[in-house]
């Protein structure tokens, strides 16, 4: 049981935080035709995208209303209405997903009144869901926005349908997932003969297109028609503690039931989530995973000696804190100190003495005496003063301190789930701490 | 927003002239690919200032950019590498923010002893009212030590607005605040817009020359230094005009003349050294100037020879516009390479002209902007190799030439003789690349 605990400055040094703007996009780029918009100025949505395009190492499409002093003092609903018009007659969305931000919610723009006066206005653009999230970046975290967007579409576009579809489940993954891990869980799921509709689907970033023109909405990733046919799955997995809100949402609606994986990294997690699957399908686990969990346990064998008692200090949300604090202690590794981003119903469940709400000068300033650190990129400076070696997880992973020196490379490839993913955690945490 | 309105109203050397507002500022569009706001500007030009604490007053959305201005080099100080913000959560953006501000100040002043504070407002605090001018004024009594505010919330305009707010904000709270402990008859400001490899580059070569470079406006800079720049015999101004309103003022206030450089080809630099010397009158520093530039230049030269005779002659298709761009232009010609520029119908007058200056050619204007376009350019000039952004990246695709993006980011300093020949063996490292060939290979089995 882990207490809470905030620490109360009037001043943020070196903040760990990110806006909910950010995570919002990052959830948009999991689906077709996404187009996504910001209701702010075009500098809140470079400031959106810059983290995503150097952690991805792609172009992300985002538009924003581009306020300018005079709409920001006389009003914001044309300045919608301009952007969506033209933007859908440039690009051709099937699905818009709309963000305020600090600016817009501070003055107060009533969104919902907007759209529904758009929608009132100009019934051809009927066939386009609008997903709208309020993301304003006083209130919240990545993590948060990113939730607010799954939770916002499935409450919006699944339709009631007669008919089940037996082998059809509902994904719901959070931020703490990436492209690569996503891959790999679908891979599973696939190999228990089970089709998954993932919300988002951000593998699909792995999926580059040569030939493609570059244009302001995304090219692969779930479809409109897939998520209206949500409604048909027979089970709900939500990885992640903040996705359970939007398993909740499905199965308020559908009658669709969930189970909230928190991790799918080390040897129980993928257990049972291997479990969970097999009595789902009603198939048993495939041969493949019975090798993969043997050399898991190989691997357990070979590495633990570098994990014993050694002391690990981290800064990441919840539910990648979560996950990580997860797998190092069943590698008999020490949790040194934690520091998290929000509040989560996580926290208190914690196996470790205190969780700190805060940034990264609090986490400097209890990392000291640790012999690794986990979190992102904004630590790196920390761990170059403390000469901690530094393992990278969270958004962004982009070369710590200088952005413009050649981002790190594969970020969105990497894996961290299921047994070969954990394994390939190991060995990166394993050699970091057998470093000399 | 007080002092943001005057600069607004005499912003009007921004390119075209269509869309604009009353004010006669660009509208922006959403189509519109620039993305930046005056927020980010303003604090692009003052992080460099390296001992000074830059504390944004806004949501932690506004954070995230000023991660990204991170990579200024420091040779003394590196606490504008801290980030430090209010913060605003929706307590303060309903109850008033300017409490926390002040305490905010106060507490990172006490434990991080900055030389300065440098206080920037956002569209949030900025819309809410807080009156960041007065808490800095009162902190600064209460504390002794100088708290700038910048008035700059991101709405105002685009980056190079805020640019000009941050040499406002120089001019009134920081230029002429002391006097240094001597001074000497070679003492220039030198004033360019953060790009480091101006820094890197070019300061050796006066350092060379004996010039001192009294405060450097802004990259590497103390808070001090900046504090003695009205004690500088000359102004130079390397592309920036954002910062010139502010050159010009010193001209009226502290009687600095000033002169306007250039460095994007080996002319440009000889030429830039020629004028400070020019400037500062000392016969003697001028044949100095001149063995160093025939030096430098052969040195170049040699350096340069391996790469000319890959690159001589072939044809590449260069994109206007911005810096990168009259840099690869300038080297690919110094090459002999035969340089085909192509821009799009927004760009301006003066990049058109400037493209004719130094190519002596038009640039070929496209209508649309469009992949198929740029792919019937290719095709008909029979073209080797295309320079542009990324949304053209396929037309280099379908006509199977090599491509090199304009924008990427990169760590090369670009600046100088030594940036020439980075960007020539750039150049080179594209144009015959082994991977053009593997990655539009089909699988033996398809």
């Amino acid at each position: 049981m882990a207490i809470v605990s905030i620490t109360s400055t009037s001043v943020a040094v070196n903040p760990l935080k990110q806006s909910q703007a950010i995570g919002a996009t990052l959830a948009f780029l999991g689906f077709k035709g996404m187009l996504p918009l910001l209701h702010g100025s075009p500098g809140c949505s470079a400031f959106t995208k810059i983290p995503l395009a150097q952690h991805l190492r792609k172009a992300i499409p985002l538009s924003s209303t581009a306020m300018t002093e005079v709409s920001a003092i006389m009003g914001g609903e044309d300045k919608v209405e301009q952007a969506i018009l033209q933007l859908v007659q440039s690009y051709q969305p099937e699905i818009i997903g709309l963000c305020t931000t600090g600016l817009t919610e501070t003055k107060g723009d009533d969104m919902r009144r907007f759209v529904k006066d758009i929608r009132y206005r100009y019934p051809e653009l009927d066939h386009i869901p609008i997903v709208l999230v309020s993301t304003p970046d006083f209130k919240g975290t990545l993590q948060d926005g990113f939730a607010a967007v799954v939770e916002s579409i499935v409450k919006e576009i699944p339709q009631k349908v007669e008919q089940c579809r037996p082998q059809q489940i509902a994904l719901l993954a959070s931020s703490a997932f990436t492209p690569g891990d996503i891959q790999e869980i679908k891979e599973i799921i696939a190999a228990f003969g089970l089709e998954a509709i993932a919300i988002p689907d951000l593998s699909a970033l792995l999926d580059t297109h040569l030939e493609h023109e570059y244009s302001g909405i995304t090219t692969s990733g779930t479809t409109v028609a897939q998520l209206g046919a949500i409604a048909s799955s027979v089970f709900t997995v939500a990885l992640g503690e903040s996705m359970r809100g939007a398993a909740k949402i499905l199965e308020k609606r559908f009658n669709i039931p969930y189970e909230v994986f928190g991790e799918l990294t080390g040897l129980d997690a993928t257990d049972k989530f291997l479990q969970a699957l097999a009595d789902i399908s009603g198939q048993s686990v495939p041969e493949k995973y019975r090798r993969q969990r043997r050399q898991l346990q190989d691997v357990m064998l070979q590495t633990h000696t570098y994990f014993g008692c050694k002391r690990v200090t981290l800064a990441l949300e919840p539910d990648l804190l979560s996950s990580m604090v997860t797998i190092l202690q069943s590698m008999g590794a020490q949790i040194h100190a934690a520091v998290t981003t929000s509040r989560s119903p996580l926290l208190e469940k914690l196996a470790i003495p205190c969780v700190t709400i805060g940034d990264l000068e609090d986490f400097e300033q209890l990392a000291v005496g640790s012999e690794l650190l986990i979190a992102n990129s904004y630590a790196s400076a920390t761990s170059q003063r403390l000469q901690i070696p530094l393992y990278l997880q969270g958004i962004p992973i982009c070369d710590g301190f200088r952005p413009t020196v050649g981002h790190r490379l594969g970020n969105a490839m990497s894996n961290k789930v299921g047994y070969q993913g954990t394994m390939q955690v190991l060995f990166d945490i394993g050699n970091l701490l057998l470093m000399p | 927003m007080k002092a943001s309105q005057e600069p607004i109203n005499n912003f009007s050397d921004d390119t075209s002239s269509e869309n604009q507002d009353r004010f006669g500022i660009q509208v922006p569009s959403p189509l519109d690919v620039h993305e930046d706001c005056a927020f980010e500007g303003a604090m692009s030009i003052l992080v460099p200032i390296t001992d000074a604490a830059h504390l944004i007053h806004g949501p932690s959305g506004c954070i995230s950019n000023s991660w990204v201005i991170n990579n200024y080099p420091s040779s003394n100080s590196t606490l504008h590498k801290v980030r430090f913000t209010t913060d605003m959560e929706e307590s303060d953006i309903i109850f008033g923010g300017a409490k926390k501000l002040d305490k905010a100040i106060l507490e990172l002043v006490r434990r991080y002893k900055p030389a300065a504070v440098f206080v920037y407002s956002t569209c949030v605090s900025a819309l809410i009212g807080d009156d960041i001018n007065g808490v800095c004024k009162n902190a600064s009594e209460q504390i002794g030590i100088p708290i700038i505010p910048v008035d700059s919330p991101g709405f105002v305009g685009r980056k190079n607005l805020g640019i000009r707010v941050a040499g406002e904000a120089l001019l009134e709270h920081v230029i002429g605040t002391a006097e240094p402990e001597l001074t000497t008859p070679l003492d220039i400001n030198l004033i360019a817009e953060p790009n480091s490899a101006i820094w890197i580059n070019i300061l050796p070569l006066l350092e060379q020359l004996g010039i001192r470079v009294l405060a450097k406006i802004t990259g590497d800079a103390q808070y001090q230094e900046i504090c003695y720049a009205h004690r500088a015999k000359l102004n130079v101004i390397i592309d920036s005009k954002p910062l010139l309103k502010m050159v010009k003022k010193m001209e009226d206030l502290f009687d600095i003349p000033y002169i306007e450089e250039s460095l994007d080809s080996v002319e440009d630099i000889n030429q830039c050294l020629r004028d400070i010397v020019a400037q500062l009158g000392d016969s003697e520093l001028q044949t100095a100037t001149e063995n160093l530039i025939v030096q430098e230049i052969s040195a170049l030269d040699i350096k340069l020879a391996a790469y000319r005779i890959r690159l001589q002659g072939k044809k590449v298709l260069i994109y206007t516009g911005g810096r990168r761009s009259w840099l690869l232009i300038s080297t690919a010609k110094t090459l002999g390479m035969d340089v085909i520029p192509i821009s799009s119908k927004k760009s301006s007058k003066e990049d058109r002209a400037r493209v004719k200056k130094l190519l002596d050619k038009n640039s070929i204007i496209l209508q649309q902007d469009n992949i198929s376009e740029v792919v019937e350019i290719i095709n008909h000039h029979q073209a080797q190799m295309l320079i542009a952004s990324t949304h053209l990246q396929s037309a280099a695709h379908l006509t199977n030439i090599p491509f090199l993006d304009i924008n990427q980011q990169s760590h090369h300093s670009y600046v100088s003789y030594a940036g020439i020949f980075t960007v020539a063996q750039e150049l080179y490292a594209t144009l015959y690349s082994p991977i053009w060939e593997q990655v539009r290979k089909a699988a033996p089995w398809e």
